[in-house]
């Protein structure tokens, strides 16, 4: 059967090599040109529970992955039991008989094709371990697409290539069991997926492009203390230090690696830190020191289903309020929350230019789907990110007269050295502080340091782009939505917009500040508003009351810890109606 | 200056302690051991030829940290107990700075200590002068964790009850590499110090003791003068020895001051091929071609 769009699932428990075949099973669509999708869901621990990995692909562009599996590969009866129902009709599940109490299960489902291979029986001929069934399983799903052998021999044999030339191999000879099993004794040929044309996508999650749009922005200095979902940041910046000229290390705890990244910002570095919700309540006060110091500061927040240690391997888009608001005081900072690993790199990008030319804390929001998911894309432009340091000297200043490093200017944001800098030694204080930043508690520098703080929120404003709207503009329904959400809500569309509902998404990437006059237009243009957010409270509906007293009543919310699946959103919008 | 007989004058200019002074006044309380221990600094700036501009001075909160208004150097007054991270991160960033901490007893030991431990066991080339007055000033007298059993204080009205930290055994068991404590009554004794310190190639800690002349009437600058002594003093004594310092570090009825230990280890900056030619902040950063690193992903 001829089909442009394959849902794959694997499951079984963690440890059984699940991640690497979701894996290489994504990279082999990416490489060849097809868009690509996947999401692993597992528990928090190295070994044990229940793991899967879903991929969705297509010859055609795909914003998200969906309900539909057509392929499930059930590694254990637990896989069985708990996705035998999302395969669609017509549908395949491949299992290993000697693993199953088959009285219960064997084609409980009269709609859909049961392919028992003999996993087990093939891995003890072959002397392997058993963890390479999971490259049996990809042989299998190869030849059960109708796809190329050798490209899936050239991933393993990249995937590998680190652990040795005996284990290519094995992993290669399995992948080919599994394919000949298929073809030469079943016979077996379920569908045939469209042909594109070769391009060459890469395979990145958010977490990597934030890193690439960092390396590239010049990002010299990165710490953290390692917590799911945003620990692969370290990693990446680990692996990277020689070639790039990076130092990036493992701070004692959140509170030191927020510091270090102030220290190295002020001494004249570009420095990130990234965490999730724990990490960056630890992180509040030392948000308002970067701000009293208008020391630059770039903070990644990957959020997780919480409060306290939540699920630290799940999602949600808890976090929003909280990192508008977070720390004590009044003081600007800007939120971005990228809806897609493109945005991510460029709005990383952004990040950098903003918190050098505002001297101010700037916040990217993640989470958890979109810092691990995987996703096909096409090659970034990359000199679409410049350099901007702003007002930053790091000349030598000839006149002899005290630097006024916090000097009151008409824009609010003042020429800064950067230590070492001779003629340009200042004090930054935590303290309110005059225009050298001598410690001053007197009532006019208070409020004119204050309001020179808070000045610089016009020019910013200026550089903050409005919520994007993808979509007819004469929608009947338009959904409002952020960060992650962006892919869901758009698959939904343009499901929704076949069948001539017509929906639009204004999409926020820019939460703070918020340019209300802006919102205030776009709500005069719309008719049925609905809110989609993967929270309990409707974060960014509040954000928009709260700034244009507008309030959206009609409200599609997930917080069970798993992104949005477009069909969820669907059938949201259905019940409203 | 005078030159060598034979050779002509230098004409350097060579800064005097005067040029290290601020517009600002100190405001401590008049006797403040702060007074000793600010002199002291600007007396080592000046021997070492120093100048504002080569220095920055990362501060914790506490009167101690308040020297940050009366000295001249590039200065970051951090968060109470959080100056110790942003003084590693400035010096990674540019390690050619001289980078000095100050904060108090309170600041380093108590909502800092963290920091303290993995401060010392990095040994990072900088120094950590930490003033130890044994209380909490700027609150106006509570205990702090290097106040002695039984002192009595606003928040203690009957005695406090757990042990003291010991600065320099904990400096010495977390592994920082020069290790000495300083006396703020002894401004002479404290500069040569506070020289060696900054000098040392390492994480060096000076627990600077200093009386409270306002909030703690137990331990004045009569109460050290009677029982401080010099390392120095020892005939025998080998300050790279550690073991012998962590026993020195716990005597009890006298108070050594000096150099207990001082040893040149493998610096945590050294070898880092990243900073080999030159520090992070001198990288060109217009630019950086990713191609490699984005085709990795193919």
């Amino acid at each position: 059967m001829k089909v442009s769009n394959i849902g794959w699932k694997i499951g079984g428990r963690a440890g059984y090599g699940i991640r690497t075949a979701g894996l290489i099973y994504s990279k082999l669509f990416a490489k060849k040109g097809y868009f690509v999708i996947d999401n692993n869901e597992y528990p928090a621990v190295i070994r044990g529970g229940h793991s899967n990995y879903t991929v969705r692909v297509s010859s055609d562009e795909i914003y998200s992955i969906n309900k539909s599996i057509n392929i499930l590969i059930a590694l254990d009866e637990e896989a069985l039991k708990l996705h035998q129902d999302e395969v669609t009709y017509g549908g395949y599940i491949v299992y290993d008989e000697c693993k199953f109490d088959t009285r219960i299960f064997k084609k409980s489902r009269k709609d859909i094709n049961y392919v028992m291979v003999p996993f087990s029986k093939i891995i003890s001929e072959l002397e392997a371990p058993k963890i390479m069934i999971n490259c049996i399983s990809l042989g299998v799903s190869v030849a059960l697409l109708n796809y190329d052998l050798e490209v899936l021999k050239n991933v393993i044999k990249d995937f590998f290539e680190s652990r040795g030339k005996d284990i290519v191999d094995l992993n290669i000879k399995s992948s080919e069991l599994g394919y000949r099993y298929l073809k030469n004794k079943l016979k077996l040929n379920a569908y045939d997926l469209e042909k594109v044309k070769p391009s060459g996508k890469v395979l990145v999650t958010g977490n990597d492009t934030v890193f690439l749009g960092a390396v590239r922005s010049g990002c010299k200095f990165y710490a953290a203390y390692p917590m799911a979902p945003s620990y692969p940041i370290l990693n990446s910046f680990a692996s990277v230090e020689e070639d790039y000229n990076i130092i990036a290390r493992d701070a004692e705890d959140e509170i030191a690696a927020i510091n270090m990244v102030m220290g190295a910002s002020f001494a004249g570095a570009r420095a990130m830190v990234a965490t999730s919700g724990g990490g960056f309540s630890l992180m509040n006060e030392s948000l308002g020191s970067a701000a009293m110091t208008e020391t630059p500061l770039v903070v990644v927040l990957s959020q997780r289903p919480s409060p306290a240690t939540g699920m630290p391997t799940w999602t949600e888009q808890g976090d929003l309020l909280f990192a508008t608001y977070a720390s004590h005081g009044e003081f600007l900072r800007v939120v971005v929350a990228p809806g897609d690993p493109e945005e991510c790199f460029y709005l990383t990008g952004k990040a950098f230019n903003l918190a050098d030319k505002y001297q101010l804390p700037v916040i990217i929001m993640l989470d958890r789907y979109l810092s691990e998911s995987h996703f096909s894309c096409d090659k970034f432009d990359f000199k679409k990110i410049n350099v901007d340091r702003g007002k930053l000297l790091s000349e030598k200043r000839k006149v002899t007269d005290e630097y006024r490093r916090y000097t009151d200017t008409e824009d609010g944001v003042s020429p800064r050295t950067v230590p070492g800098v001779e003629g340009g030694v200042f004090i930054a204080n935590s303290a309110e502080h005059d225009q050298y930043g001598y410690t001053d508690e007197s009532a006019y520098n208070r409020k004119d340091m204050v309001d020179k703080r808070f000045r610089k929120i016009k020019k910013l404003m200026e550089e903050i782009p409005p919520p994007r709207i993808y979509g007819p503009t004469d929608a009947e329904i338009t959904i409002w939505s952020w960060g992650s959400c962006k892919g869901p809500v758009l698959e939904a569309m343009s499901i929704l917009n076949q069948k001539e509902k017509k929906v639009n998404l204004v999409h926020f990437t820019y939460i703070y500040p918020f340019d209300n006059e802006v919102v205030e237009g776009i709500v005069k243009e719309t008719n049925k508003n609905i809110l989609v957010e993967n929270n309990k409270t409707a974060q960014l509906g509040k954000t928009i009351m709260m700034n244009t007293g507008y309030r959206i009543k009609n409200k599609i919310l997930k917080y069970s810890g798993r992104q949005f699946l477009p069909e969820e959103i669907i059938n949201g919008i259905e019940k409203i109606e | 200056m005078a030159g060598k007989k034979g050779r002509p004058k230098k004409k350097k200019y060579h800064l005097k302690t005067i040029d290290f002074n601020t517009s600002k006044k100190p405001d401590w309380c008049y006797g403040c051991g702060d007074y000793g221990i600010w002199k002291s600094i600007k007396k080592t700036f000046v021997s070492l030829n120093l100048k504002p501009h080569e220095i920055l001075m990362v501060y914790g909160v506490g009167c101690s940290g308040n020297c940050l208004n009366f000295l001249k150097t590039y200065a970051f007054h951090a968060l109470h107990g959080r100056a110790l991270p942003v003084a590693t991160g400035a010096k990674l960033a540019n390690h050619k700075l001289n980078v000095i901490i100050m904060g108090g007893d309170g600041d380093g030991t108590s909502i800092g200590g963290n920091h303290f431990i993995h401060t010392c066991r990095r040994n990072i080339n900088m120094t950590y002068f930490l003033c130890n007055n044994k209380i909490y000033g700027l609150t106006k007298g509570q205990a702090s964790p290097t106040s002695n059993i039984g002192f009595k204080t606003r928040s203690t009205p009957l005695g406090v009850r757990g042990k003291p930290i010991n600065p320099v055994l904990l400096a010495l068991s977390a592994g920082a590499t020069f290790v000495a404590r300083g006396f703020a009554g002894d401004i002479k004794h404290l500069t040569n110090i506070m020289k060696k310190a900054i000098k040392h190639r390492g994480f060096s800690f000076i627990d600077i003791i200093q009386p409270c002349i306002t909030l703690n009437k137990v331990n004045t600058y009569d109460f050290y003068r009677e029982k401080v002594y010099d390392l120095h003093d020892i005939k025998d004594y080998d300050s790279s020895d550690l073991n012998g310092a962590i026993r020195k570090s716990m005597e009890k009825e006298k108070i050594p001051l000096g150099i207990f230990y001082k040893f040149e280890e493998h610096l945590y900056e050294e070898g880092l091929k990243q900073i080999e030619r030159k520090p992070l902040v001198d990288h060109i950063i217009t630019d950086i071609d990713v191609n490699r690193l984005f085709n990795s992903y193919y």
